[in-house]
């Protein structure tokens, strides 16, 4: 028989350890988000684009992105970066690939979220002579924004689950804490489950969240202004 | 000032392979209103759309105030117009359509005052205060804080036309803007036009089903068939003694229903 013997005192002394590193991975979740938001809206924009080049770039780098591992690429911006004189810290590596990778996979979000916008309000707003500035900002964008919520959100969620890959460059994420914590003690059951447990608690919560955000976004009188 | 606020001077224009406007041309006199009429896919509402620079154009030369649309002088020779020319352009069109268009997560009044603000630069008290003002013209001053959505067709056809009046435009393009609309809904919109044709401030160009209404109304009634201005002339005459074999069966094609 396998023997599965918790220990709860072991569990009480690593969890408050796991909570405070489980703040560093909420901080590379929402800088990584952030500027996985920023990246997709550009790109999405980019793909637009008049200029064959510029709207084939975009398209190819979303590929490129989104066909090779997170690995692959967090790995080659912490070790192969710095050889052309890139030098970052883990988290900053970890933001900059998280924001990358998910911008990637948002932009389409974005842009499937921008086309469901009828093609009447792209035309009221040539008519009325708004800028293509104003056009995205106050027209369309707007209107696109409530769309774009579940999957966005579903994407940041993963990039939420996704944060373990960079204990491979060192962060001191919750994973990583775990695996010191457990080779330290000779004790692996309770830092990994509640690393489980951890990412399964926040990961409920903020899909909750985002299904209360849909459904409570007005249908109309949303502007960015 | 011109003679004529809109010249087609042999406009081609093609889609794909399809051929709908070659070397057409067409006048429209200051302040005069014109009513096209003919079946769909006759080219009526292009002919608004190229005016808009919702489609461009393929060849010839299309002027608005006598100045050229889609074309700009460069050194002494023509080029396609670039944005900038364009958007100067547009501020000399409004245009209205078939399915308003509003802005459906805005209020009526910023439908109203989001381009005077943002295009104009009008403060957000003057374009308010023009905005209400409009709705007053259109009678809908007490929806000014509603939204689209709570509005019903004719009223949300009356809102395009005072945010497209808003911008000041001397040419008004009318894309059939009944055409969606429930039968006892369409005369509170044709109102508003009988008023603003009253004023004599604009020229209209109305591309319609409303045979009634663009006989009481134009100046001159075009008959668009394939492409081309088969017959124009008055409304009189359009109507009553209508010259060409086409123009006659369609005509009476439209009293039969």
């Amino acid at each position: 028989m396998i023997e599965f013997d918790w220990d709860w005192a072991f569990a009480w002394e690593v969890l408050p350890l796991l909570l405070d590193a489980c703040l560093i991975t909420l901080q590379a979740t929402l800088l990584g988000s952030m500027l996985a938001i920023v990246m997709g809206l550009l790109l999405a924009l980019l793909r637009r684009s008049r200029w064959k080049t510029v709207s084939y770039s975009a398209y190819w780098w979303m590929e490129f992105v989104r066909s090779t591992p997170l690995l692959v690429q967090i790995y080659f911006l912490y070790y192969v970066a710095p050889e052309w004189g890139l030098n970052m810290s883990p988290m900053m590596t970890g933001v900059i690939a998280l924001g990358m990778h998910y911008g990637a996979y948002l932009s389409e979000v974005f842009r499937s979220g921008i086309d469901g916008v009828g093609k009447g309000q792209w035309e009221a707003s040539i008519a009325l002579n708004l800028s293509p500035y104003r056009t995205y900002r106050d027209v369309i964008l707007p209107q696109a924004l409530r769309s774009m919520i579940p999957a966005s959100g579903n994407y940041i969620i993963a990039m939420f689950k996704e944060t373990p890959q960079l204990s491979a460059i060192t962060l001191l994420e919750m994973l990583q804490l775990a695996k010191i914590m457990g080779s330290e003690n000779f004790r692996y059951l309770e830092p990994f489950t509640l690393v489980g447990l951890i990412y399964l608690v926040l990961s409920l919560a903020a899909s909750t969240g985002i299904r209360l955000a849909e459904r409570r976004f007005p249908k109309e009188g949303f502007t960015l202004s | 000032m011109t003679d004529y606020a809109i010249e087609f001077d042999k406009v081609t224009k093609r889609f794909g392979d399809n051929l709908l406007f070659e070397n057409f041309d067409l006048k429209i006199k200051q302040n005069e209103i014109v009513s096209i009429i003919g079946s769909s896919g006759s080219g009526k509402s292009t002919l608004l759309r190229i005016l808009m620079t919702l489609e461009t154009i393929d060849a010839g030369m299309v002027r608005v105030q006598g100045e050229s649309l889609w074309h700009m002088q460069k050194n002494g020779a023509w080029q396609p117009a670039n944005e900038r020319h364009l958007h100067r352009m547009r501020g000399q069109l409004g245009m209205v359509f078939q399915h308003f268009n509003l802005f459906p997560h805005m209020t009526v009044l910023r439908n109203i005052t989001e381009a005077p603000m943002h295009v104009l630069g009008q403060s957000k008290e003057t374009a308010r205060a023009q905005a209400l003002e409009l709705l007053r013209l259109v009678g809908l001053e007490d929806k000014a804080d509603a939204f689209p959505s709570e509005l019903s067709g004719g009223q949300k056809q009356r809102v395009g036309i005072a945010r497209a009046l808003a911008m000041k435009p001397s040419i008004l393009l009318l894309d059939e803007i009944t055409s969606a609309l429930d039968p006892e809904l369409v005369d509170e919109v044709l109102e508003v036009i009988r008023k603003l044709a009253a004023e004599d401030a604009f020229t209209m160009i109305l591309v319609t089903h409303e045979m009634y209404f663009a006989r009481e109304i134009s100046d001159r009634v075009c008959f668009f068939d394939a492409g081309k201005v088969v017959e124009e002339g008055p409304p009189e005459q359009i109507f009553n003694q209508p010259e060409h074999e086409r123009t006659r069966a369609f005509l009476s094609s439209f009293l039969s229903v």
